[in-house]
């Protein structure tokens, strides 16, 4: 990546996590959200092995948990259905005493669902947040490259990287103007200004694009991308 | 609608990961001819707007909200073999660098809202254009059905993945009937935005509209000779 600079969900360091080949983290992690996936969730010990090794890369990576709590956010929604689950899932029902003289009829198979998907759902994201962290985007294109994703996609990957935080200011901007015109963007009754918005957003991407490609070909772009632009 | 690590078992996830390849696979060569050597460039800022049209988001009732997908959307304005390459990309992107949805869960993804998405809102938005009348104004209205239909498409296969591999004992009717539900919700708000967008890239540049080719012809000629340049 030629810009200056560094992506939102990088944290720039030295650490032997940053250091270590990006074709291997992304095997390493690959492996391990396999594995997470396939224990059975009874295995409650081998969970916590889990989490300790994740949590020692962290440290090991000299990545504060300041840094990497706040992106979890990511996985609120779901940890909702999580919590919805108890009360839907089918099999015996326990009764849970709860503040109040209330009763919670649950399922005791939906609590251990519940269980599991709270616990395998976290582990992913923490993984996979400790390797966006420690590892530099265009590190992540070239070890995937490295593990023969066609190149094509890889080089989508990349263009999409490069300009999104130049499409997506464009769209903050864009939702700027609206509100500063009285519109608010979430509201259905002004939709048909959103869709105007992302209708523009759309005709200036897609003529981004094309400047790009014609840039590219005056400068002898044959399909592939030469080594050092990556 | 990302599903994450630990929603389907491995069996599944594996599974649907190869589906998801061979989609990808499929859409990489056949991109190449809606695209030819600009697929990479294109595609790449294509997929940054999706992107960006994922972060908007619009409430749904009761408190929670849902976002666009772009399938439809995608594959109306681009054609279907790059909307396909689009939103493996962008779930590629947003599951490598942000955590949403799960790495083992990609194939899932990839297959739910990429291939099925796609595949459902493309074929839907041109049997409709084959039934409206042939003007201009039917291109956003044909986009819309493909979009409506398409969100809970992509429920009802999640269900159906969900009945075969799910990690949770929840009855599949009762999975089909909330996802199913919840997602016609969804999906209506996805087919307004869709057909608003579709019609207004229409009224600006009709020519960069793929799905709208013949029906706009005469205005485009003038219009990219103004604007392109």
């Amino acid at each position: 990546m030629g810009a200056g600079h560094g992506h939102r969900l990088h944290f720039h360091g030295h650490s032997v996590v940053h250091r270590a080949p990006a074709h291997l983290k992304i095997l390493v992690l690959l492996g391990f959200v396999l594995g997470v996936v396939a224990t059975p969730r009874e295995w409650y010990p081998v969970f916590g092995g889990y989490l300790a090794l994740v949590l020692g890369v962290v440290v090991l990576a000299r990545v504060p948990l300041r840094y990497l709590l706040p992106r979890m956010v990511i996985e609120v929604p779901f940890l909702l259905f999580a919590a919805l689950v108890p009360f839907v899932a089918e099999g015996e029902r326990i009764a849970v005493h709860v503040v109040g003289g209330w009763e919670l009829s649950l399922s005791e198979s939906g609590l251990l669902a519940a269980w599991g998907l709270v616990a395998k759902g976290t582990l992913g994201v923490l993984a996979s947040l400790t390797l966006a962290a420690t590892t530099e985007p265009a590190e992540v294109l070239r070890g995937l490259q490295r593990l023969r994703l066609p190149d094509l996609l890889v080089q989508i990957m990349g263009f999409m990287i490069r300009y999104l935080d130049v499409v997506t200011s464009d769209l903050a901007r864009m939702l700027t103007a609206m509100r500063s015109r009285g519109v608010d963007p979430r509201s259905p009754r002004h939709w048909p200004a959103l869709a105007r918005t992302l209708g523009a957003l759309f005709v200036r991407s897609y003529e981004r694009g094309e400047r790009v490609h014609l840039a590219m070909l005056s400068r002898g772009y044959d399909g592939r991308l030469p080594e050092e632009a990556r | 609608m990302h599903v994450p690590d630990g929603f389907l078992d491995a069996p599944t996830s594996i599974a649907t990961g190869v589906v998801a390849a061979a989609g990808v696979g499929l859409a990489l060569r056949k991109a190449r001819t809606e695209l030819d050597d600009r697929t990479a460039p294109m595609a790449g800022l294509v997929a940054a707007f999706v992107f960006a049209g994922q972060m908007i988001n619009f409430p749904v009732g009761a408190g929670t909200s849902g976002h666009l997908l772009g399938g439809a959307l995608a594959a109306v304005l681009v054609g279907p073999w790059t909307a396909m390459l689009c939103i493996s990309v962008v779930l590629l992107v947003q599951g490598l660098f942000m955590a949403d949805g799960g790495l083992t869960a990609l194939g899932t993804n990839i297959t739910l809202m990429a291939i099925v998405g796609v595949v459902v809102g493309y074929g839907v938005f041109r049997l409709a254009l084959g039934v409206l009348p042939r003007r201009p104004g039917s291109v956003p209205l044909a986009a819309a059905a493909g979009a409506l239909v398409s969100v809970p498409a992509a429920a009802s296969v999640f269900s159906l993945l969900f009945a075969i591999g799910g990690t949770a004992d929840i009855a599949p009717a009762k999975v089909l009937t909330a996802m199913v539900g919840w997602h016609l919700v969804i999906g209506i708000g996805e087919a307004v935005i869709t057909g608003l967008v579709v019609s207004a890239v229409i009224a600006s540049r009709p020519d960069l509209v793929r799905g709208a080719r013949g029906y706009a012809g005469r205005r485009s000629h003038l219009q990219s000779e103004g604007v392109g340049a």
